[in-house]
């Protein structure tokens, strides 16, 4: 008998997901919060009303069919909650982290309306989890096409690339994923802490891609190494995805920024979470250990940054944002989690110079900003108060606020139309001005999430399938 | 995969080695640049080409010992392999229709400066090469310049040991007077290419160096390499590694190089003790 039938929801609040203790997380790089065990899993399934009709798996952008899933749990049937998962997201450990919930799904579950939604997020770490525990060949695998005996290439290997590379082996074509750096996972790997995201769970995602046929090259840069049309003409590829994201860090522009311990986020954190700076000398790549630190933004990188160097040693981290705290993009849990953590935040500031001394950092100077009309994002723009400068003693300043387009790729592929701002111009399928080139992820919409880059991978792999099919008649 | 086909020590702390990369070998143009991984534990580093073949598959570097980067692949021998190669990365050198070219190179810089000078005289330029080093023993690749057939081969050291007893700077600033010169290009220490550009710099001839600013990706990712030129901020990795000599901020791009001195003498040090049983 389904589950939907007699299922009688329980009252129970919200379980509350396990996390270890501010003070002592905070001086390591361990993983933070500690995942649901099997009864907080049903307890929280159990909270599930099984809905006729759902409205949470319109929420979700790749929509995972939450309900039956949530409904496996509740029976005990992790491997069939599991497949569920799979048939629509090759990387379910990792989204059940790392995907802002409380704006997709959760926003969508009925029970949001009058109280807490169901932990939609902490239910798919779970049943990832649960997967990623069992030994390679009782882990969930989802079924390979027969070999249609074409071949696509995947720039990158990050979100978009992974989900892409998953979809279109699940359709029987060969796939090849070419990542520029020594180690896959594209930002799950170099940009997501590891106490956020466990890099050993983004690998063992991956290996299961590889178990499905995907082919990896790293040390791959394409536009560089190979040129997108090389990947066509001589490497036998009969089309390509683009997805190299959008890594190029953003600078404010403002004076002091290229003194000695000013870093973009993206080279703190890649020297810490891809370069495991955290084991120098063991590792042998360095990473200035700041005393105080000065984080420059308002978004999950900038939280991911600003908890970093409170691992790194940091006394104080001081997190400058110019809007309020209302503003800010990180995803809540995430803000709280810094908070919790000592990082203090200096809200409605807006860095004005960097100071320093034989070179190096000394302090941020910053005005107080306060907030005037709406813009045209609906967030009310911060307005400067006249006079009111101030100085931030910081040895350490980490700029984080956001990133373009990176060139290499489309500078080695003139026909490829760009944006104004140099991202690729696709369709919602993926579809751009090259016959045969696909694109999707952060290098077509910008900065964005995990799980977006995701479903732009997915949409466009079916792209890719109807047009080498089309191709082919 | 990157297997080790050749090494030769060119001096006491000095070593040219060959990688099998055919992918790479088929794209490099002069003044390009590689980053490699010495093992999993090891650090990016940017090293230059210093030559290459399409035909056989193999590209090649020379380092200078001087951390524990350098001095784990000191230790590879031929039939190990690299952990990483990647490239060709950085714009290429411009090497077309430069007329009267002095190209400097100074230390390991020499190594460098070999395929840029090559691809210059290849597309018919009147090169003049000016190789500086501390001592004899640091001079590298001369022979390689000799076949070259250039204008002329100069060679300095700090102590006269070989060639002039100089600075590079002072048969620059010679072919300067003379006016024998069109356009220079400087490779090596960030000071020698510093005072080359201040050399040519009165003469208003347009200098080209070759920039070495610390590295992560070597893609555009992390922003490691900003440096100053003209007031703005460009990325040595894909911006350069070429920058016009007469607007580059050498003080900050010297300054941004020591950002990890005091971990890097750690790193060596310890990386030293351990291996001290090793030649």
């Amino acid at each position: 008998m389904p589950p939907v039938e007699r299922h009688k929801p329980s009252r129970a609040p919200r379980t509350p997901m396990p996390e270890r203790e501010a003070a002592e997380r905070a001086r390591d790089f361990d993983e933070v919060a500690l995942g649901y065990d099997e009864e907080q899993a049903r307890a929280e399934a159990e909270r599930c009303l099984q809905c006729k009709n759902p409205t949470c798996i319109a929420g979700c952008p790749v929509n995972i069919d939450i309900k039956s899933f949530i409904g496996h749990i509740i029976d005990g049937d992790y491997a069939d909650g599991v497949a569920v998962l799979k048939e629509r997201n090759a990387l379910p450990a990792v989204c059940g982290r790392v995907c802002p919930q409380e704006e997709q799904c959760e926003v969508a579950c009925v029970l949001a309306r009058k109280g807490e939604p169901v932990a939609i997020g902490r239910l798919e770490r779970f049943l990832g989890d649960h997967d990623l525990a069992c030994e390679i060949e009782h882990r969930c695998r989802p079924t390979v096409g027969a070999d249609t005996g074409r071949s696509v290439a995947v720039v990158g290997s990050g979100p978009a690339g992974l989900a892409c590379a998953g979809e279109l082996r699940r359709l029987g074509h060969a796939v090849t994923v070419y990542e520029s750096l020594h180690a896959l996972g594209g930002v799950l790997t170099y940009g997501i802490p590891e106490f956020r995201l466990p890099k050993a769970i983004v690998r063992s995602e991956i290996e299961m891609l590889a178990e499905m046929g995907v082919r990896f090259e790293t040390d791959a840069v394409i536009g560089a190494t190979y040129t997108v049309d090389e990947l066509m003409d001589d490497l036998g590829h009969d089309a390509v995805f683009v997805a190299n994201g959008a890594g190029l860090p953003v600078f404010m522009g403002i004076p002091g920024e290229n003194l000695n311990g000013v870093y973009s986020a993206n080279e703190f954190l890649t020297r810490v979470n891809l370069m495991r700076a955290y084991e120098f000398p063991s590792a042998d790549t360095p990473v200035w250990r700041g005393r105080k630190v000065a984080v420059v933004g308002g978004g999950n990188v900038a939280m991911d940054s600003a908890r970093t160097a409170l691992r790194l040693g940091a006394q104080e981290v001081f997190l400058v944002y110019r809007r309020s705290e209302d503003e800010m993009p990180a995803r809540r849990e995430e803000v709280h989690h810094a908070r919790d953590e000592g990082v203090q935040f200096k809200m409605l500031c807006s860095p004005q110079e960097i100071l320093g001394r034989d070179g190096w950092v000394t302090g941020l100077v910053a005005t107080r900003m306060e907030l005037g009309e709406p813009d045209e994002s609906g967030r009310r723009s911060p307005v400067c108060v006249m006079g009111s400068e101030f100085t931030i003693d910081c040895d350490t300043v980490i700029m984080a606020i956001g990133t373009r387009a990176n060139p290499l790729l489309s500078a080695s592929t003139p026909d490829l139309e760009l944006s104004r701002r140099g991202y690729i111009v696709a369709d919602e399928n993926g579809t751009t001005s090259k016959p045969g080139v696909f694109a999707g992820g952060d290098i077509v919409t910008g900065s964005a999430t995990v799980i977006l880059a995701m479903g732009a991978g997915k949409k466009a792999a079916r792209a890719i399938d109807r047009w080498l099919d089309e191709r082919a008649r | 995969m990157f297997e080790i086909v050749h090494k030769r020590r060119l001096s006491d702390a000095v070593f040219e080695m060959g990688v099998t990369a055919p992918a790479v070998a088929r794209k490099v143009r002069a003044g390009q640049f590689l980053m490699l991984r010495v093992d999993e534990a090891g650090e990016r580093i940017p090293l230059t080409f210093s030559d290459w073949s399409a035909e056989e598959g193999w590209v090649r570097f020379v380092f200078m010992r001087v951390g524990k980067t350098t001095h784990k692949l000191s230790h590879l021998e031929v039939g190990d392999a690299l952990a990483d190669l990647v490239g060709p990365l950085g714009v290429p050198t411009h090497t077309e229709s430069l007329g009267r070219v002095a190209v400097v190179g100074g230390g390991v810089g020499a190594a460098v400066a070999y395929p840029v000078a090559r691809a210059m005289a290849e597309s018919g330029a009147d090169v003049t090469v000016i190789l500086g080093a501390r001592t004899k023993d640091l001079l590298v690749l001369e022979d390689e310049f000799r076949a070259l057939g250039l204008r002329e081969l100069i060679v300095t050291t700090d102590d006269g040991s070989a060639g002039r007893k100089d600075l590079v700077t002072a048969p620059l600033k010679e072919l300067c007077d003379a006016a024998a010169i069109d356009h220079a290009f400087a490779v090596g220490p960030a000071i020698m290419m510093k005072f080359c550009a201040e050399t040519t710099r009165p003469y208003s001839i347009p200098t080209t160096v070759s920039l070495n600013p610390i590295m992560v990706d070597g893609t555009g990712m992390c922003g490691a390499c900003r440096v100053s030129v003209g007031g703005e901020t460009r990325f040595g990795c894909v911006d350069g590694p070429d920058f016009d000599g007469h607007a580059v901020d050498f003080e900050e791009l010297m300054s941004r190089q020591r950002v990890y001195t005091d971990d890097e003498r750690l790193a060596d040090a310890e990386y030293t003790r351990e291996c001290s049983c090793r030649p």
